[in-house]
């Protein structure tokens, strides 16, 4: 027998508790039920009432910071900084150039001034990082390269190549005396 | 381009118009600046130093004016596209109409800039 139970042969329908000790087992299971619910599941609000043995959709905003993600918005960013700050030293070395001495003389002043040298190299690293990233993203255009630890091997390489060319070019310069 | 219309397929091109011109130009442009901006660095490593007259005589040589004006060129090609894609991912509404231009003029100007000095060095030369 029905712990409760609806009455529909009159109107309004009448509603009657059979069992008062079973309608309110059942009210505590219920209650128990949801706060187990609760706490399994983060407060994401609409998923509230999903079980939590289900996994949860993929949420863009939780994820572990990778080598990956490092490379490929530094390599934006770095492209915006060759566009910018590579661009203005660019056009001043052959403006000066094209001007005369004493206006080269002022550009190799600063350049040789240890602020220059901080821009140079930054600079150079900049391009080397452009130029591996660039050449690793023309990889991952192909479809190749996207297994994680693949990805991964590739994005230090990117870092640690661009570093040691960066490195390997200023030996010679200072090597040099240019 | 692989989800449209049979007709759109066979296009290629989207709302836009344009296709993957951007996607391809980006490359081939990459491309180019590997070779020239190597070149630059290992002419510029190989001279015997970087003062005004050592500089200026290479400059001068039809070679090197030739392929450091097309480094110019190209190199304000990829950073033309490829900041329109940053400028269109991050900045939104009348500052991005506003942030274009300035990038128009960034590329026409310092491009402009920078041929006319190559030019005039290999063309007029520099008084010393």
């Amino acid at each position: 027998m029905a712990a409760c139970s609806i009455d529909w042969t009159i109107w309004p329908p009448r509603f009657s508790i059979n069992d008062t000790d079973k309608v309110f087992a059942r009210l505590r299971g219920a209650l128990i039920a949801l706060k187990v619910v609760a706490q399994s599941q983060p407060p994401l609000g609409a998923c509230m009432a999903r079980s939590s043995a289900r996994p949860l959709s993929p949420h863009l905003s939780v994820y572990k910071w990778g080598p990956h993600m490092a490379v490929s918005i530094l390599n934006r960013a770095m492209g915006v900084g060759l566009a910018t700050v590579g661009m203005v030293c660019l056009v001043w070395w052959l403006v000066a150039a094209a001007t005369g001495v004493e206006a080269y003389d002022t550009f190799m002043g600063w350049a040789t001034f240890w602020p220059g040298y901080v821009v140079a190299i930054g600079l150079t690293f900049t391009f080397f990082f452009h130029l591996c990233a660039g050449l690793r993203h023309f990889v991952m255009d192909a479809g190749a390269g996207f297994e994680l630890n693949t990805n991964r091997a590739w994005a230090w390489g990117t870092i640690l190549g661009s570093a040691g060319l960066t490195i390997a070019t200023w030996l010679l310069i200072f090597w040099k005396g240019l | 381009m692989g989800s449209g219309t049979g007709l759109g397929q066979v296009r290629g091109l989207g709302s836009a118009k344009s296709g993957s011109h951007h996607w391809w130009l980006q490359r081939v442009t990459a491309l180019g600046n590997i070779l020239l901006v190597l070149w630059f660095l290992f002419s510029l490593l190989w001279l015997p130093g970087l003062d005004h007259k050592t500089v200026v005589t290479w400059l001068a040589t039809p070679v090197s004016a030739v392929l450091m004006s097309l480094l110019v060129i190209n190199v304000c090609w990829h950073f033309r596209i490829g900041l329109q894609v940053v400028i269109e991912d991050y900045v939104h509404g009348g500052m991005r109409v506003v942030t274009l231009g300035l990038l128009h003029l960034w590329t026409f100007g310092a491009g402009g800039f920078a041929l006319f000095a190559i030019f005039k060095i290999a063309f007029a030369g520099t008084h010393a």
